[in-house]
């Protein structure tokens, strides 16, 4: 029962891996999909910066990656990420359409958390002087920030579910272990501990998640 | 000063045109607390946001001390707007930061520096009387708690002018009247114009000194509100004034003397400046017998309006000449039909 063909060295690995692609790409993910999930709030019809042109391109696009799953993203855009990278494996190679996946992702949950701000709150922002700046700084923000905490956790925990796809591209982390020595050698001690890892993983990042969010909402 | 000028408001909705104001034309002198009312729909909150520009006019001008509010580049605009304070039916308050926060958001827009904010912050919430409630979160206060940090945030930026938009709509009668004499106070203390849009003709009557009402897009009568509260000419006007002012003989004391002979009812407007012994007159000269059937005092903001509904009995003739006398414009009484 407690045989297994995998080391400790390579689980440690295959974790620091995981760690590595959701991490990684969820700041660069978090880099373009807050500032541009914020922009497709204000520059929507009747917002506070309105811009058709931006806004009429931006959201089919956002659209676009936002339908493909993230299996099929990953294969199709290898010649993008050998550009970027100079490889089409490994790693380094699962970031990129990682990357690629999540910040729509992100776009999209950020811009309905800063949606279900009050529009009294920005009538307030506008009525003192407020700059397009101020007011998403100084009050849209702040008011969506436990909602946003929670659209983050939402982010990070899909992630995880993608990571466990890089396998196809050899990227590794814990769900490429669980495919590769757990289902094909059949190695059912690695298929349980990872099954329990992720699932811990999960629950934590989630319980995280609405501590924090509840901390800021104050509730 | 604000001055609007044949202001007009179009709104299209999915292709569907709503007119929310036509060629409203209103002027508030500095000083004032101007009240305006009207039902729902009327276009009042369309109204009092052209005065800050948060509504642009489609045709029209807006004056603020002489300057066309048009003729602003945007950050003009925004730099007038620190002029016009603005507190809002609910409240707007940012939950998420502190009472204290709250005061101070204008003030760290307009990038004060901290021991500034902190002096006129710590001022302001004296002023509306919750300076210990600076730590405090908005969800943790009373809607009339809520309301006066709304008010000290308007007041923030030092305004000459504050709009209310149906400001104690959301608040019990006894909170509403704390709110209004607040607002009363800053009118007086800090010499700050007040526009206040309600539906509420008590909130009028307590403290506007002028009042607009709008029905349908258009502003239907407009002046000094002891004028419009003792004289209403339109309709609505009417409506609005009898619902603080009662000068309706009631149905119960009208059974009660419609039947007695001889007589005639007659409404007799009366304030405190009045000298003339009605009463007396015409028991004395004209011989007849009076009876007070109804009467009725308001509270006007300093003032009062009153109505005396007198029943004279007598004969034919006395009675005539006793309502020639009663119809001189000094005295300004109205026969009623019994
Ligand atoms: N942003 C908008 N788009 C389309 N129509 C609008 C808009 N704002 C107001 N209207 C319309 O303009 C008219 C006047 O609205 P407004 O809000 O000024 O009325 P109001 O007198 O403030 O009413 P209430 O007492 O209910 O607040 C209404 O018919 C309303 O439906
Ligand atoms: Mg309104």
């Amino acid at each position: 029962m407690f045989e297994t063909t995998v080391t400790m060295d390579q689980f440690i690995q295959s974790m620091i891996d995981t760690f590595y692609m959701v991490g990684f790409s969820l700041v660069i993910g978090s880099i373009i999909g807050i500032p541009l999930g914020i922009l497709l709030v204000v520059t929507r019809p009747g917002g506070i910066i309105e811009s058709k042109l931006f806004y009429k391109i931006m959201n089919p696009i956002v659209n676009i990656f936002r339908s493909l799953p993230f299996i099929i993203l990953l294969v199709a855009i290898i010649p993008f990420t050998r550009l970027i990278v100079h490889t089409s494996i490994g790693t380094p190679a699962a970031i990129v359409p990682l990357i690629i996946y999540i910040a729509p992702f992100i776009a999209r949950v950020v811009e309905n958390s800063i949606l279900e701000v009050d529009d009294g709150i920005i009538e307030a922002a506008e009525s003192m002087g407020a700059t397009p700046f101020q007011t998403i700084w100084y009050f849209l923000i702040p008011e969506a920030l436990g909602s946003l905490i929670l659209s983050l956790t939402t982010a990070t925990i899909g992630l995880l579910g993608a990571t466990a796809m890089a396998g196809a591209v050899g990227g590794g982390g814990i769900g490429d272990l669980a495919i590769s020595y757990g289902y094909q050698r059949f190695d059912s001690f690695i298929m349980l501990v990872t099954v329990v890892v992720l699932i811990v993983f999960v629950q934590v990042m989630q319980s995280f998640g609405n501590w924090l969010a509840a901390k800021v909402r104050r509730e | 000063m604000i001055e609007m000028k044949h202001i007009s408001k179009t709104y299209t909705r999915k292709g569907v045109e709503t007119e929310a104001l036509h060629q409203v034309n209103l002027k508030v002198n500095e000083g004032d607390i101007y009240g305006v009312i009207g039902y729902s729909g009327a276009g009042k909150s369309t109204l009092i946001r052209m005065i800050n520009f948060l509504e642009k006019p489609t045709s029209g001008q807006v004056f603020i001390n002489g300057i066309d509010l048009g003729s602003y580049s945007t950050s003009q605009l925004r730099d007038a707007r620190k002029n016009i304070g603005m507190i809002f039916q609910h409240f707007n308050l940012l939950n998420s930061k502190t009472i204290f926060q709250n005061v101070a958001i204008p003030l760290v827009l307009s990038k004060v520096n901290k021991t500034q904010i902190k002096d006129r912050v710590l001022e302001l919430l004296d002023f509306v009387g919750l300076a210990d409630k600076a730590e405090s979160y908005p969800n943790e206060l009373s809607g009339g708690q809520k309301q006066r940090i709304g008010i000290a945030r308007a007041l923030a930026s030092n305004p000459s002018v504050l709009l209310c938009d149906e400001a104690t709509s959301a608040l019990d009668p006894q909170t509403t009247d704390s709110i209004l004499n607040l607002l009363k106070k800053i009118n007086e203390e800090y010499n700050i114009t007040i526009l206040i849009i309600t539906h509420e003709m008590s909130i009028i009557q307590k403290v506007c000194n002028r009042v607009a009402v709008m029905e349908n897009g258009e502003i239907i009568e407009e002046g000094n509100v002891l004028d419009v509260f003792g004289s209403p000419q339109q309709t609505s006007t009417k409506k609005f004034v009898q619902t603080v002012i009662h000068d309706e003989i009631p149905a119960s004391v009208k059974n009660k003397i419609k039947d007695v002979p001889n007589s005639r009812l007659f409404k007799v407007p009366f304030d405190q400046n009045d000298t003339n012994p009605i009463v007396n007159d015409l028991i004395r000269t004209f011989n007849i017998t009076v009876n007070i059937v109804f009467a009725s005092i308001n509270e006007i903001k300093d003032d009062t309006i009153g109505y005396l509904v007198l029943q004279l009995i007598g004969e034919k003739d006395l009675l005539e000449k006793a309502a020639g006398y009663l119809s001189h414009p000094e005295i300004g009484a109205k026969e009623l039909a019994k």
